[in-house]
């Protein structure tokens, strides 16, 4: 029995853009990315849109899908039409760079600004670090170490949305894996960062980023350490 | 002023603390009261003289002054937009309240 | 963006804030009325007077509940803010929406 046809709205242009309308037939299976490629190959090659592994390893399809941030590619047609139509945009909190391509700049930018660069001391004439997995400090970094920087969290952070200049849950998520990395000598300027104006005391818990992380990453936990670590530096101790 | 939100947010969570005691024994007195009698001479009678009461009320509304106003203020900035005078208003707001809230403790106390 | 915030946390953060501004909206009306006991005690009955009416009084329990529900949730904060992380936020926010509710009926029926 043949599926009747999707229907795709899809945002095309910049911030002052708009849906078009696409019909794409069903296929068994088919994934939202699936969809893009069909009608880039097919209907309107103009359109612009973001991939690279299709398996969802690199965090590159990231969109907005019916209004919630996903990877394309992990996201099945089944799960997200509703009444045969499905809505793409790109990813939310971002500038657009050109139908669902956004600009990915002030989100790094932002990941550089709260410190998440590992800050090295040893050097090769030093013996190895010794770090035991199952220690607290290494399973706090663990929990969160996985992030791609996809911007999912970013995108689905109404925070983020409410206070343009937040750090953002993924930038603070990294800082926090680098403060429990025994290694790491740059904790007292990254915790400097992170409780700037824009760090982490802005968040209210809302969770979407670790409802929406596609890696089931948890930044709002992350950052709940970056409060208790940082609450000293409140009272000015600057360290 | 430095690492503004760092301390607003430490303001906001002591503040917390010392009314979640503070609303704890409000809502419990409040039980009382109801049972009690809620009429001007039932209310004073509790309170008139009571300065144990009106340390603690006294307490209640600075705590609940600063975090109200604190709590405001994040609003107006993140659903208003406002970035140039939260401050200020929300500094108004506290004394304002801590004002009005002390001039009905002295009222309830000392009536 | 609606899609995005259909999810316990997100309704607990709108409880907490929505029940925080309707609280910080009513202080400074019942810091005035009961301010005019400064008038005397009949003065305070005269205004009391007016909260006989079904309405305030039904006001009163919609309150009590948002003061309640305001406290749970706040406890909650603190505990996922201060105490070391663990997974069970969603049941914390059951619990708080359950203590709400329970104020709220205890002074439905101690009324």
């Amino acid at each position: 029995m043949a599926l009747a046809p999707l229907q795709v709205d899809v945002w095309r242009g910049r911030e002052d853009g708009g849906f078009q309308r696409f019909e794409v037939p069903r296929q068994p299976s088919q994934t939202v990315l699936d969809v893009v490629t069909y009608i880039q190959r097919h209907l309107d090659t103009a359109l612009s849109y973001r991939f690279a592994c299709r398996v969802g390893m690199c965090g590159s399809c990231a969109m907005m899908v019916n209004g919630r941030p996903r990877w394309t590619c992990r996201t099945h047609v089944d799960k997200v039409s509703e009444g045969g139509l499905v809505q793409l945009a790109p990813l939310a909190n971002f500038p657009v760079v050109k139908d669902l391509v956004a600009d990915m700049r002030e989100f790094f930018d932002k990941w550089a600004r709260a410190g998440g660069q590992f800050v090295p001391g040893a050097t090769r004439q030093d013996a190895f670090a010794v770090v035991d997995p199952a220690s607290a400090k290494r399973r706090e970094a663990d929990a969160g170490i996985e992030c791609i920087g996809c911007g999912v969290c970013y995108a689905a952070c109404d925070v983020v949305a409410w206070k343009p200049d937040y750090l953002g849950p993924a930038a603070l998520n990294r800082a926090w894996t680098l403060e429990n990395d025994v290694r790491d000598q740059g904790g007292s300027g990254r915790r400097a960062a992170v409780a700037s104006d824009a760090g982490c005391h802005a968040c209210h818990t809302l969770m979407s980023c670790t409802e929406h992380c596609p890696k089931h990453l948890s930044p709002t936990r992350a950052i709940a350490g970056l409060k208790r670590a940082t609450w000293r530096i409140a009272l000015g101790d600057e360290e | 002023m430095t690492r503004l939100e760092a301390r607003l947010w430490l303001a906001q969570r002591a503040t917390a603390l010392v009314l979640a005691v503070c609303v704890m024994v409000h809502l419990a007195t409040i039980l009382y009261a109801v049972r009690s009698g809620l009429s001007a001479e039932a209310i004073l009678g509790r309170t008139r003289g009571q300065w144990g009461w009106a340390i603690f009320y006294g307490a209640f509304v600075l705590a609940a002054s600063v975090h109200g106003a604190i709590g405001l203020r994040t609003i107006a900035r993140e659903w208003l937009g406002w970035r140039h005078g939260s401050g200020v208003a929300a500094t108004l707001l506290c004394v304002a309240l801590a004002l009005l809230g002390w001039r009905a403790v002295a009222a309830v106390v000392m009536s | 963006m609606n899609g995005t915030r259909n999810h316990p946390a997100y309704w607990a953060f709108l409880v907490h804030r929505l029940s925080g501004l309707a609280l910080a909206l009513f202080l400074p009306a019942h810091f005035w009325l009961l301010g005019s006991a400064l008038q005397g005690a009949a003065s305070l009955e005269a205004n009391l007077a007016w909260t006989h009416q079904p309405m305030v009084i039904a006001a009163e329990w919609g309150l009590i509940t948002l003061l309640a529900a305001h406290l749970a949730g706040g406890l909650r904060l603190l505990a996922l803010e201060l105490l070391p992380w663990r997974d069970w936020q969603k049941t914390l926010a059951a619990w708080a929406a359950g203590f709400a509710l329970l104020a709220g009926l205890a002074f439905a029926f101690a009324r």
